[in-house]
């Protein structure tokens, strides 16, 4: 007898990215993002007095600063439901009496709204690609590409932390609302905090640890991926750049998401395991 | 006796302080048609969801088919296992079919399984409509579906009739009765008395969490002694008393309420006895009806009694 079972995963993964299809979810964030990422190629450049299509490293600069916002909340959103939805609906129960395990149901239910999430982004951001292709050279579309597979990663991550609250809260408003404060705490109190922080601390011996702290955020390991590779874009971003070069290899990053993404579920599952 | 397809020991379950189950123990043998009963909320669906290793007892072992609930290997038993719990929970923006292919899936049933079931329950004519636009019992119907895919051997069935009218409840039960003649065990609860009176091999009552009592019907009306009611009618005036006839029977009571007919309560033991009485009488009454103390008669006897009751056949 197997104890995992990849087929189950896939049929739950398949019902899960079937719900998202059917009820419009996979085209509605696809054009959200297509829309939002038109808006911000042509206009991004407006503060500094020019409208227009500026180059890619302008365009995935001013995306950054939108998919930091958004992505981290459409992926909370998408998640927080997975667990303690069926759990109030009545549905657990059944789903867990058939012959599947919890972690494949976790993985299962991971799977499927992570490949939603990842169909919307790619659809979304790639229509854009296509349409800012033109004239510009590979390095810059390789480049673009990037930001489109952090966007997915920085995605996942989200989710995962999504279906750990998911597993650990007592019913859906709990839930919904741990997600929010999720999002409030890492996407805009976080760096703020680190700032004031940093600020203080100038000058004394232990304010080398505030940039390593950066990397603790999965929202400021997307943005550091995405900007530190361009100099000239580094000045927008200051907390990026107070990132020593050491920390900021794609390599350590990547797996920094990586572990963002892993580590959530894994807690998700300590905690689901057990009837 | 064959081994127990169900076999349930020395169960606990609390929740905080409170015990949802408490020394809970017996047994179902296969191919027999088990009732769990009590009121709401007195512990059968905890019962069932700890049978079924959704929750994980405080104390006591469960076994399915001869495997512990909470084992490695109960994930194989499973598949021999159909589940229906209370107030099905379906996905309201799947088809009746794709609920139905979701859960075969799940159960690595062939797919093809999936249209018979439905022609049997009768849904075929809304196997393609999405379940939020079902009635209650129609989503009750695609939710016993769900539980009859693979052919279990186990049944568990938690308040199944709610929301079928009459004529689905005999349909189910009749299905219920092939099932059995092929093997299968099934448990059900259930508050409705009337519906399993008649219909059950077995029965466990459950109050407070704990067993109460558990047997066959007659076993527990034997243990409880509870009168049969005999009703005699006479068509012509008779003389004297009905009375006169039971002298021979002091555990007997008669109420003569209406003109030209009694109602007679005895012990078990005397029923014949007064049967023959009666008939054998110059003027035997013009119609007799014997009523056995009702599944609702046994419960309520063990609701009214103590606690601690020594009749229990446990």
């Amino acid at each position: 007898m197997r104890r995992f079972d990849p087929r189950v995963i896939l049929v739950l993964a398949r019902k899960e990215f079937r719900d998202r299809l059917r009820n419009r979810w996979v085209i509605a964030v696809a054009g959200i993002f297509t829309v939002f990422a038109l808006v911000i190629a042509y206009f991004g450049a407006a503060q500094a007095g020019a409208v227009g299509f500026h180059g890619m490293d302008v365009t995935i600069t001013s995306l950054v600063s939108l998919v930091i916002y958004l992505v981290p909340l459409i992926a909370l959103m998408l998640g927080y439901d997975a667990v303690v939805g069926e759990r109030e609906r009545g549905s657990l129960d059944l789903l867990l009496s058939q012959p599947i395990s919890r972690l494949e149901l976790l993985l299962g239910k991971y799977l499927g709204l992570a490949a939603a999430l990842a169909i919307s982004t790619v659809a979304g951001f790639g229509l854009v690609g296509i349409v800012l292709s033109h004239g510009v050279g590979l390095p810059a579309l390789a480049r673009y590409g990037g930001f489109v597979l952090s966007t997915l990663a920085l995605g996942c991550a989200f989710l995962s932390l999504a279906v750990l609250l998911s597993v650990k809260a007592a019913d859906r408003v709990t839930a919904s609302g741990m997600a929010i404060a999720s999002w409030f705490l890492l996407v805009l109190v976080y760096d703020l905090v680190l700032l004031g922080l940093m600020v203080v601390a100038s000058g004394q011996r232990y304010a080398d640890v505030f940039p390593a702290l950066l990397l603790l955020n999965p929202a400021d390991v997307f943005r550091i991926l995405n900007v530190y590779a361009m100099e000239e874009m580094r000045a927008l971003f200051g907390l990026a750049t107070a990132v020593p070069g050491t920390l900021a290899s794609p390599w350590v990053l990547g797996t920094v998401m990586l572990a963002w993404i892993v580590v959530p579920l894994a807690l998700a599952y300590r905690s689901f395991r057990t009837p | 006796m064959s081994a127990s397809v169900i076999d349930v020991r020395g169960v606990h379950k609390r929740y905080g302080e409170v015990f949802a189950v408490e020394d809970v123990s017996f047994g179902v043998s296969a191919g027999r048609l088990y009732g769990l009963i009590g009121h709401n909320g007195a512990g059968k669906s905890t019962l069932i969801r700890l049978m079924l290793g959704l929750l994980a007892p405080d104390a006591g072992s469960i076994r399915i088919l001869g495997e512990s609930v909470l084992g490695p290997r109960f994930r194989e038993v499973r598949r021999r296992i159909g589940y229906l719990p209370e107030n099905v929970s379906l996905y309201d923006n799947l088809t009746g079919s794709e609920t139905l292919r979701f859960y075969a899936d799940m159960k690595s049933v062939d797919p093809r399984a999936c249209a018979p079931l439905l022609e049997r329950l009768q849904l075929t004519h809304a196997a393609h409509r999405p379940v939020r636009t079902y009635s209650k019992g129609m989503r009750q119907r695609l939710g016993f579906a769900q539980a009859l895919l693979g052919d279990p051997r186990v049944l568990f069935l938690d308040e199944p009739t709610s929301g079928l009218d009459p004529e689905g409840i005999r349909e189910f039960y009749r299905m219920l009765q092939n099932l059995k003649q092929q093997g299968v065990t099934v448990l059900l609860s259930s508050h409705n008395l009337a519906q399993l009176q008649d219909r059950v091999d077995g029965l466990a009552l459950i109050r407070g969490g704990r067993l109460q009592a558990a047997g066959t019907i007659h076993e527990l009306r034997e243990a409880l002694n509870l009168p049969v009611r005999i009703h005699a009618a006479w068509h012509s005036r008779i003389d004297g008393s009905p009375k006169d006839l039971l002298g021979g029977f002091p555990g007997c009571t008669i109420d003569m309420s209406r003109d030209g007919e009694c109602t007679i309560s005895c012990p078990q033991r005397d029923k014949v006895g007064v049967l023959s009485a009666l008939l054998a009488a110059d003027h035997a009454p013009g119609d007799l009806r014997v009523q056995e103390p009702s599944l609702e008669d046994v419960f309520l006897g063990y609701s009214t009694a103590p606690e601690e009751n020594d009749n229990a056949p446990v």
